[in-house]
């Protein structure tokens, strides 16, 4: 499973970075950084929660 | 004659609208009006009447709030046409900011001040917010009770902290309180509202200049700086801290007070909370009551711009939209037996802080604090209780924020 994140959308809630510490952190500014685009499996539960709160719709968790 | 043909009084008639708000007859204070839960039940979308005799849309179950909050064509500019007002608002009265604007120059602005929000940002003030708590319950306990939790504990640590965050002197606190407090009471008239809101604009515009000439540490300064580089005029700057300054007042301090009282009818769930040390329970303690209290009744308002379709109907350009988020949060579709408070259920999908690109800027300080408060209060203070019937509690039916007027409690 892969990550992607459009920054440019992200509204700087911080609410991934409260669901999946290990997978997003934030800029200076807030806006969302992706840590790491393939996550562990332990962390995709973290990662499906950022996707359903995150208010800008900028999160998805893809199959490759 | 039109009125031979009545069949009854108005609000029987089947094709009535409703009014909104709707009168909060249920005898549980921490549920939506009963009017507004069948509403909800009939379907997701419904035309309501509001104070100026305007017909919006009330959307009521969750999934059609959220699509809508985060859908680009519903405004948030106040002047749109269909815009549904809260109340009159007060002419010539400057806007709040860009929490009354669009993108992208809502974006502009507020990407201006997220870095102190961010979530490290927060976390590094916990351990001042844990001093501030600590503080204010030691001068609590070492008085003579009742007190006011309200004046005492629940409106003094957003301020103290956004005060600090901002570089705002909380010695001024009494000055922009008492005015915050005209400015959300929906009793007030236009003309009292914008006279309380032009004075703390007034002393914030001042403090900016000071800012100007001599900058220092705190976010105040940080807006004075893009004032200085020409990326915002005066007025932008001074209606982005007055945004700033009131916007976490009476939204965290009545989450203090309504989220105690709600506690205190509740033994067994504040008996879990003064139990834990596990921070995951207080942090699902704060998400619950997000989602069971109603902090903002009144709902999040937009102006539709384009024709939407959703929930079987067509919202038309120019109609308004209200997404009342304490209905939203007790849609059972998506919260299992809503209306019952359960801290250890996971409600972080919670519409609390709204959805979209205006969700709340302060949420992650918000839940910071919140999770130190009811982290802290009902362990130092294990005997807390309500020091008046509840039936003598005022509810501040009458505010833009819903919460309690004061809070007596003894321990």
């Amino acid at each position: 499973m892969k990550v992607e994140l459009e920054a440019d959308k992200c509204v700087a809630s911080g609410q991934c970075v409260l669901a999946a510490m290990d997978v997003f952190d934030q800029d200076d500014e807030g806006i969302a950084v992706l840590l790491d685009e393939q996550p562990a499996d332990e962390h995709l539960d973290g990662v499906r929660e950022a996707v359903a709160i995150c208010p800008a719709a900028a999160i998805r968790l893809v199959d490759q | 004659m039109a009125d031979t043909t009545l069949t009854g009084p108005a609000h029987e008639a089947p094709d009535a609208v409703p009014e909104f708000p709707m009168p909060r007859e249920s005898r549980c204070p921490f549920d939506p009006p009963p009017a507004l839960k069948e509403l909800q039940e009939q379907g997701p979308l419904t035309k309501v009447r509001l104070w100026d005799g305007s017909e919006p849309w009330l959307v009521t179950r969750y999934a059609e709030q959220r699509a809508l909050l985060g859908d680009g064509r519903v405004s948030a500019d106040t002047d749109q046409p269909g815009y549904p007002t809260k109340a009159s608002p007060e002419a010539g009265e400057g806007k709040l900011s860009f929490i009354m604007m669009d993108d992208p120059e809502h974006a502009r602005l507020r990407r201006m001040v997220t870095g102190p929000f961010a979530v490290k940002k927060v976390e590094a003030l916990r351990p001042a917010v844990q001093r501030i708590v600590d503080g204010l319950i030691d001068d609590m306990l070492a008085g003579p009770g009742p007190v006011d939790l309200v004046d005492v504990f629940a409106l003094p640590i957003p301020s103290l902290v956004i005060c600090e965050l901002l570089g705002v002197p909380y010695e001024e606190h009494d000055f922009f309180q008492e005015h915050t407090k005209t400015m959300v009471r929906t009793t007030a008239t236009p003309e009292e509202r914008g006279a309380a809101s032009r004075e703390v604009a007034g002393y914030l515009a001042g403090l900016l200049g000071k800012r100007v000439a001599e900058p220092r540490d705190d976010l105040l300064s940080g807006i004075a700086a893009r004032v200085t580089a020409g990326e915002l005029t005066h007025q932008q700057a001074t209606e982005m801290a007055l945004l700033l300054l009131i916007a976490g007042h009476e939204t965290t301090a009545n989450m203090i007070a309504l989220g105690t009282l709600a506690l205190l009818q509740y033994p067994d769930q504040l008996a879990l909370l003064r139990e834990t040390d596990d921070p995951k329970l207080v942090a699902s303690a704060v998400e619950e009551l997000l989602r069971y209290l109603h902090i903002t009744h009144l709902g999040r308002r937009r102006a539709v711009t384009e024709d939407i379709e959703i929930g079987g109907q067509v919202i038309k350009a120019g109609e308004g939209v209200i997404m009342v988020n304490e209905i939203g949060n007790r849609d059972p579709e998506v919260f299992a037996d809503p209306d019952r408070l359960d801290i250890t259920r996971d409600a972080r999908r919670h519409v609390a802080f709204g959805f979209g690109v205006h969700q709340c800027l302060g949420q992650p300080l918000a839940r910071m604090e919140l999770q130190v408060v009811y982290g802290t209060l009902y362990k130092r203070i294990p005997t807390l209780k309500l020091a008046c019937a509840l039936e003598d509690v005022r509810f501040k039916t009458d505010a833009f924020i819903y919460g309690v007027h004061e809070l007596p409690v003894s321990w």
